[in-house]
């Protein structure tokens, strides 16, 4: 079965490329197939492409066109080989939009250097750094994941409800600890409460009982650990737990793992964090989807990309133009209430009603919002760690 | 009671620690200021000797664990260790044999020697990792705490808590136990003896017949069982990180030159001030201050000195210190 719709894929994208020109439409996918998260790309653009093949399939696109997909390699850490990258999908390959890139650092090399000059569309189903939310972009980007300001924020929700007021912060010293790090400060300062202290951790260190005896000496009802749970997080953890120094702990989305459970069990009681997810019925389908053609539908971002390739074309449908300059503006208006709710896999019904004048509102995988410039609002699993497990206490 | 508060709070952030890393810095800078007294170079590759013979223990230690062989509340390392100790001899000599006397045939000059050693470092470096990996290792098992904050403070009804974890006494005690021995080998026995003579006066040893093979023999010897020991304290009271290890030579050498080199006493005294002035300069004294200090005089900032990341640099300074203005070391060693 798997190997039958495989093979409609490969024909329907050949057909695709065989009328190609005015029959169909390219879009980019721009990811690090090669380099740090190459293990997370190759099912990050198998979601893209799924949405594609569903339009190209559906038939509704525009009066009928095709789309077809153009893979470049962003390389998620080298900003020169990410543009040249990108320079050659526009200029070369004349592609009409850019799902990508992945990485925040590439995403932005980009987006200033490309993306803009070009008039160039991109959806970023994965760059989180919160400074991307204030790039100057002219309204051409997007992403389908949340800032991690916006983790920021749910955090300091979280703690505040839980009447955790005084709290001890240290960070993996990058620009993804420093980055969700100022935001929570910013975000629980503002909602009443007290951060005590702010200090960087470095990984990779065998011992971290310096950086927690100062930690302790500022003192606080918590410790947040903006770390990554492979690195240096567990280690300050554990320094904490065995001075006394504190035994609560607050775990962004870095830190949630299964190696949290096997290292600390029962010792982290009570502890809570955040990490993206949804309960929303998309995602289930989307699963499904996945698994049907083939992609690993629980790897991560995986829905993100999807969405992102689908708000692309949604747009196009809805400014009945395949030009960046004529829809870009139209992202928002299909990806926000008012008008009918989509879901993945109905996609080619979405165009109909576009094409009929109607209004949607994408909720697809993810269920998307954008707010602010063109970024999602991003949902996230509240967990609390209860008998050594991670336990999900809610959604927001 | 908050003169008490105060003291326990710095106990447990400042002095146990300390006191720890302290003897295992000891430890190791006695490793290195025995190369240089009686081999006459600055031993590069002494970190990652370290990492051996850690590497060693920790293999024969899972071994153990898996045969299901263990010391009870002890971590079954300290049972491990011995054969850790052969391993790491075994390495030292078949590197003497191989690159040091050559060297030493030719009397090459210290520099040259400092050099080769730095070529052992590299080798071995890259040998522990094609072992074991150059990710962390955890091996420590038994009893995690002789005395636990929460259990100090039920006994004691003081707000502080004070920690003691195993691997912080079994390294004190260790390190006396090892310290006590050497000192006894050096002063007592005649093959100390004429260590110390050779280190002395190499000419004069080998006129009154010292045979120069064995001192060297029996140096590298006690040089292996001192860098393990010190590696597998060290690993077991932290964790076992092939980098860490590397990292480690500087706190090390600063210690071997701090007390001065080649004297063995100086090795010790260095390894203690180098670890308390690395934890007290970079502590936060809020806490402590707190407690002592009178009502409405309490600091408002966290009275760090330097912030944790700068705690390889203070052992920097310390050295530049000393070799501006003393530059044979506190104990009066050899210059460098």
């Amino acid at each position: 079965m798997k190997k039958l719709l495989m093979a409609t894929a490969v024909a329907a994208l050949s057909a695709g490329a065989a009328s190609a020109d005015d029959h169909a439409v390219k879009l980019g996918i721009i990811l690090g197939f090669t380099g740090p998260i190459e293990s997370l790309t190759p099912h990050m653009a198998g979601g893209a492409e799924l949405a594609m093949t569903e339009v190209t399939d559906s038939g509704a696109l525009l009066g009928g066109k095709a789309v077809e997909p153009v893979r470049a390699d962003s390389t998620c850490t080298d900003a020169g080989a990410a543009s040249a990258a990108a320079e050659r999908l526009i200029t070369s390959e004349g592609v009409k939009g850019i799902m990508g890139a992945d990485c925040s650092g590439v995403t932005g090399a980009i987006l200033s250097n490309v993306a803009v000059p070009n008039g160039m569309v991109m959806i970023s189903p994965s760059a989180t750094s919160p400074a991307l939310t204030t790039a100057d972009d002219n309204g051409l980007f997007f992403r389908t994941a949340p800032s991690d300001a916006r983790q920021g924020e749910v955090l300091a929700t979280v703690l505040m409800e839980r009447g955790i007021e005084s709290v001890a912060v240290t960070y993996t010293n990058n620009d993804y600890g420093k980055g969700l790090a100022d935001s929570f400060a910013a975000a629980f300062e503002a909602a009443g409460g007290s951060v005590t202290t702010t200090a960087a951790h470095e990984d990779g260190k065998a011992d971290y009982s310096a950086e927690v005896g100062a930690l302790a000496s500022a003192g606080g009802d918590a410790l947040v650990v903006a770390g990554y749970v492979d690195q240096g997080g567990p280690g300050v953890i554990r320094a904490a737990l065995d001075t006394g120094a504190f035994d609560l702990f607050v775990l962004p989305d870095g830190m949630i793992g299964a190696a949290l459970e096997e290292t600390f069990g029962s010792d982290i009681d009570g502890s809570v964090g955040t990490v993206p997810g949804t309960e929303s019925e998309g995602a289930d389908t989307m699963l499904e989807m996945a698994t049907a053609a083939g992609i690993d539908g629980t790897s991560p971002y995986v829905g993100e990309s999807y969405d992102a390739a689908a708000l692309l074309m949604l747009a196009m449908q809805a400014a009945g133009s395949a030009e960046p300059g004529d829809y870009s503006a139209k992202i928002l208006e299909v990806a926000n209430a008012p008008g009918e709710q989509i879901f993945p896999g109905e996609l080619g019904r979405a165009l109909e009603i576009l094409a009929g004048g109607g209004d949607i509102d994408y909720v697809g995988a993810t269920d998307v919002e954008l707010i602010g410039p063109g970024e999602s609002a991003g949902s996230y699993r509240e967990i609390v760690i209860d008998g050594g497990k991670i336990t999900t206490a809610g959604y927001r | 009671m908050d003169v008490l508060n105060a003291l326990v709070a710095l106990s447990n952030f400042v002095l146990v620690p300390a006191l720890a890393y302290g003897s295992q810095l000891a430890l190791g800078a006695l490793g290195v200021t025995l190369i240089y007294g009686i081999l006459r170079f600055s031993n590069f590759a002494h970190g990652d000797t370290m990492a051996f013979g850690t590497m060693v223990t920790i293999l024969v230690t899972w071994a153990m664990q898996a045969a299901g062989i263990g010391l009870g509340p002890l971590p079954t390392a300290l049972l491990a260790m011995p054969f850790g100790i052969l391993g790491c001899m075994a390495l030292v000599l078949v590197t003497d044999h191989a690159v040091y006397r050559f060297y030493r045939v030719q009397k090459a000059k210290p520099v040259i020697l400092v050099i080769v050693s730095i070529g052992v470092m590299f080798i071995l470096n890259g040998l522990v990792r094609f072992v074991i990996g150059p990710d962390d290792q955890r091996f420590a098992d038994g009893e995690r705490f002789i005395i636990s904050a929460r259990t100090f403070k039920e006994m004691t009804g003081l707000e502080e808590g004070l920690a003691i974890r195993t691997t912080q006494g079994i390294t004190v005690v260790t390190a006396v136990i090892v310290v006590a021995l050497l000192f006894w080998f050096l002063n007592r026995t005649r093959t100390g003896k004429s260590m110390r003579a050779y280190s002395d006066n190499e000419d004069l040893a080998l006129l009154s017949g010292i045979n120069p093979d064995r001192v060297v023999m029996v140096t590298w010897l006690i040089v292996a069982a001192l860098a393990t020991v010190a590696g597998v304290l060290y690993g077991l009271d932290k964790s076992f990180k092939p980098f860490t290890y590397f990292q480690l030579l500087l706190p090390v050498f600063a210690s071997a030159i701090v007390g001065g080199l080649g004297n063995p006493l100086g090795a010790i005294a260095g390894g203690f001030i180098i670890a308390f002035s690395e934890v007290t300069i970079t502590y936060a004294w809020k806490k402590v201050l707190g407690y002592v200090m009178p009502e409405g005089l309490e600091p408002e900032g966290l009275v760090q000195l330097l912030s944790t990341d700068y705690k390889f640099a203070v052992s920097f300074v310390i050295l530049l210190i000393v070799l501006l203005f003393r530059p044979t070391g506190l104990f009066r060693g050899k210059s460098v």
